[in-house]
């Protein structure tokens, strides 16, 4: 590739796509042209600066995270449409509709997208919300720094996206083995695309697992011991810890993949001393506790909704907490089981796999401990809990499909076939993806002060669950025959055409349910006034979050709440006590130093992802001056005044 | 106004949190930088043979260079101690002359550390030469990065203090800065060990 000194690598042919990625990049800058048209006509640009972009609210913050997400969901599903419509059709003499190198970058994209973007999106978005309300906080440890790590969330999100216009993404999968992913076979910018959208995402989520981290450590309040906190605080406590300890490796292994690429070091490489085997030790190092970065919130999640919707308090909430901290030891020493095949000894595969297998014992606690907490409880078959029926479901079937992955030998059969994709989609869209649509209809009248309606909700789950049936058990046989995963061609002798095309309707199926889901916000956005909740707890709630109004506050809590015992507002409701006369707070103020600090992150990567590197020098300058003029703000916080609470919390009439 | 806001009791109260948190806060970011250069030390130690002909650290490091490194970095943290001592007295002429003498010490330590690898370059021993170099070049660079940004902090905390005397932000982030200039002090230490003396020996 060419070289130019102002534009780097960045050529007139970055711009110039196939037919798909043009209508895609065409529709991605409609979308955007409507967005900047209607913010415009309706003069809420200066809102947008002010409410949104400025803004130090972990509340806001988590509704941010939880767009991008959304956004992302979209793209990951027609990522995923694409892939199984190519596999549908192109068999034998039929070559189906996208090229090699196109069905490759789309995978990739799937991949990281889901992970990276609404796994990870979701992680920081119920953290945000949730949180702070649920041990009784009114902020987060750190609010500027919360907004920055948004921030670079949304620049890695954006720099992802840009390649599908300006360039081209990587085509190595989503985890970018070398030496594929090396400069020698890999020479575009793709994997450099992948690199720095990953790359700046994740220190992002280093930051984020670094403030919730000292949010639960410190910011508890009165009388909320460790052994009192709720479940899902413990699970988004173990969460973070994990964040803190799996990050750094991402980021120091990307930092050397990228190395190896743009500065001809020999990390990874095939020649020159590399060792390709360590970047896939280092990345699964990684890799492993961050599938559980994604799944503990989702356990958390249900935690609560089974106990609110049994009306009883969980049942075994000691083995719970004991089984959340085993899973996080156990998640650092089992990252070998990605790669039985590499050759490792017989004794090295059976200490892992042992280790794989152990971990079944505190899921396995934790599901009978939610069952057991429906059992003789005051059971309501609302949406949340039909979530987590399906969830029971599907997520032991994966896990019975992991611990039989666990078993070396039987991996070395079915290593890398779609038995493994079966897998990890039972549980990531069992457990993940179900954790969140239970938690988005179970914390959405905190955050509205309406309800979803529950009938097209039970309509989108059936419609997703179906779908998941058809989509993914097809794969787990097409696996046992043989098909490895991500094939764009396969012959037709194979037999395996038909399962792919139940797979396919599998997939439109569940597109029908997100189709549900939309329309089921919208209709209860509509009609929000038949949905009120009137005393802000819909549900007969048990933890701290019930206690204030819904939508919460600026500052959450009026009082700073006082806790005796596990479910403090459950207890609450049996008592009255008189209400202490309301206290100045103070409140971080807002500043959009955050977005301009990831903002420069943006164009950073991008400059290195182009190689241009007066942009380079130019970015890194932004980004310190930028962190400078923060340092030298003076008062960054103010005093909201008691007679302001007094106001929100009594409404004007009655103000002293 | 300001002063007024500034002598909210809630706002003292708020001052002596925002403390406590952030020294805990930068713990356990100094904890996830050590798991940062943790992921780099294990990669040289798999890579520490892997010269493809090129030179084995035998032949490029000098011992009495690295030594006088070592003992640079190691006076900075002493004098990053009586910057610590100064900084609590609020003496502010001794505060700006420790911060001074410190950052004219790691400011030597990177020029020496620079030059070295100018050298190792210009030998035709850079890091594209092998596996080795790499990660030699990548984990000991990563530890300089990191002296560096400390010198832009010090630059920016002598300018504060300078103007604007020792605010509850300068008490905070004195503290930091200490614990980030003895957590590279500790980690230089290892790559002394682990880089340089097991490789001469």
């Amino acid at each position: 590739m060419t070289h130019n000194a102002l534009f780097g690598k960045l050529t007139r042919s970055a711009f110039e796509h196939g037919a798909i990625v043009m209508g895609a990049g065409i529709l991605m800058l409609l979308i955007a042209c409507a967005v900047i048209g209607f913010l415009t006509y309706t003069k809420r640009w200066k809102w947008l600066w002010k409410e949104w972009i400025s803004t130090l609210d972990p509340k806001k913050i988590g509704v941010m995270y939880l767009i991008v997400v959304i956004l992302m969901i979209f793209k990951g599903l027609i990522d995923a449409g694409m892939i199984r419509a190519q596999q549908a059709l192109a068999v034998g003499a039929a070559q189906g509709y996208l090229s090699a190198d196109h069905f490759q970058q789309i995978f990739t994209a799937h991949g990281t997208t889901m992970i990276f973007f609404v796994g990870m999106g979701i992680v920081f978005s119920v953290s945000n919300l949730l949180i702070p309300l649920q041990i009784g906080a009114r902020d987060v440890a750190f609010p500027f720094l919360n907004s920055l790590s948004f921030w670079l969330f949304a620049a890695g999100f954006l720099l992802l996206n840009a390649s599908l216009a300006i360039g081209d993404f990587s085509a190595c999968g989503w985890v970018g083995y070398p030496p594929l992913s090396e400069l020698e076979f890999s020479p575009g910018v793709g994997v450099d695309y992948w690199i720095w959208s990953v790359q700046i995402t994740g220190i992002g989520s280093l930051f984020g697992g670094l403030n919730f981290f000292a949010t639960i450590f410190k910011m508890r309040c009165p009388g909320m011991t460790f052994m009192k906190m709720p479940v899902f605080v413990w699970a988004m406590l173990a969460t973070m810890v994990l964040i803190l300890f799996a990050f750094p490796i991402l980021t120091a292994t990307l930092l050397m993949l990228s190395l190896d690429r743009l500065m001809d070091m020999h990390f990874f490489t095939a020649s020159g001393g590399g060792n390709p085997m360590m970047y896939v030790n280092l990345i699964w190092a990684w890799g492993h506790p961050e599938v559980y970065i994604l799944i503990l919130p989702a356990f958390g999640i249900f935690s609560e909704v089974v106990a609110t919707f049994s009306q009883k308090r969980l049942f075994g909430y000691v083995s719970m907490v004991w089984a959340i901290i085993f899973i996080t030891f156990l998640s650092f020493i089992v990252w070998l089981h990605h790669f039985f095949t590499m050759g490792a000894s017989a004794n090295v595969n059976a200490f892992f796999g042992a280790m794989t297998m152990l971990i079944a014992i505190p899921t396995g606690v934790k599901i009978f401990n939610w069952l057991f907490t429906m059992h003789h409880g005051r059971i309501h078959f609302t949406t949340p809990m039909l979530w987590f029926l399906g969830f029971v479901f599907i997520f032991t079937i994966g896990g019975m499909a992991g611990v039989l992955l666990s078993i070396a030998p039987f991996d070395f059969q079915v290593h890398n076939s779609l038995f493994l994709v079966a897998h990890f989609h039972s549980v990531i869209i069992g457990g993940v993806v179900f954790g969140f649509f239970a938690g988005f209809t179970y914390w959405f009248p905190k955050f509205t002060g309406f309800v979803l309606d529950e009938k097209l909700g039970k309509w989108a789950f059936w419609l997703w669950i179906t779908g998941f049936l058809l989509a993914f058990m097809p794969l787990y046989i097409l696996g046992l025959m043989g098909a490895t995963r991500r094939l764009s061609h396969y012959d037709a002798g194979t037999g395996w055409q038909p399962y792919f095309i139940v797979a396919s309707v599998g997939v439109i199926l569940i597109t029908i349910g997100v189709g549900f889901q939309v329309l089921q916000v919208f209709h209860s956005w509509r009609w929000r006034e038949k949905y009120r909740t009137d005393t802000g707890d819909p549900w007969n709630g048990r933890t701290l979050e019930w206690s204030t109004a819904s939508p919460p506050p600026l500052y959450n809590f009026a009082h700073v709440p006082e806790v005796h015992e596990r479910d403090a507002f459950w207890a609450s409701k049996h008592r009255r006590s008189p209400i202490p006369p309301y206290e100045d707070i103070v409140i971080p103020k807002d500043t959009p130093i955050g977005m301009i600090i990831a903002a420069w992150s943006f164009v950073l990567g991008f400059a290195i992802i182009w190689q241009i590197f007066w942009l380079v020098a130019v970015s890194m300058l932004g980004l310190i001056l930028s962190a400078i003029y923060r340092l030298s703000e003076k008062e960054t916080e103010y005093v909201f005044p008691a007679k302001q609470v007094f106001r929100i919390e009594h409404g004007d009439r009655y103000a002293p | 106004m300001n002063t007024e806001i500034a002598m909210h009791p809630n706002l003292a109260l708020h001052h002596e949190e925002t403390y406590e948190k952030t020294v805990f806060g930068f713990w356990v970011y100094l904890m996830t930088d050590c798991l940062l250069f943790g992921s780099l030390f294990a990669t040289f130690i798999v890579l520490s043979h892997a010269t493809f002909g090129g030179p084995s650290g035998k032949e490029i490091f000098s011992l009495p260079y690295i030594l006088a490194e070592t003992f640079v970095l190691l006076t900075s943290t002493y004098t990053c101690g009586f910057l610590g001592f100064a900084a609590r007295k609020k003496e502010k002429t001794k505060t700006l002359l420790w911060l001074f003498v410190t950052f004219l010490l790691g400011l030597t330590f990177v020029v020496m550390e620079v030059r070295e690898f100018v050298l190792l370059v210009l030998e035709g021993n850079g890091w594209s030469r092998s596996g080795f170099l790499s990660a030699y070049f990548t984990l000991v660079g990563t530890h300089g990065t990191h002296v560096s940004f400390g010198l832009i902090w010090m630059l920016v905390l002598f300018f504060q203090i300078l103007f604007r005397d020792f605010t509850h932000d300068i008490r905070r982030r004195m503290m930091c800065l200490r614990l980030f200039w003895h957590f590279l002090d500790v980690v230089w230490i290892f790559i002394f060990t682990f880089v340089y003396l097991f490789g001469v020996i």
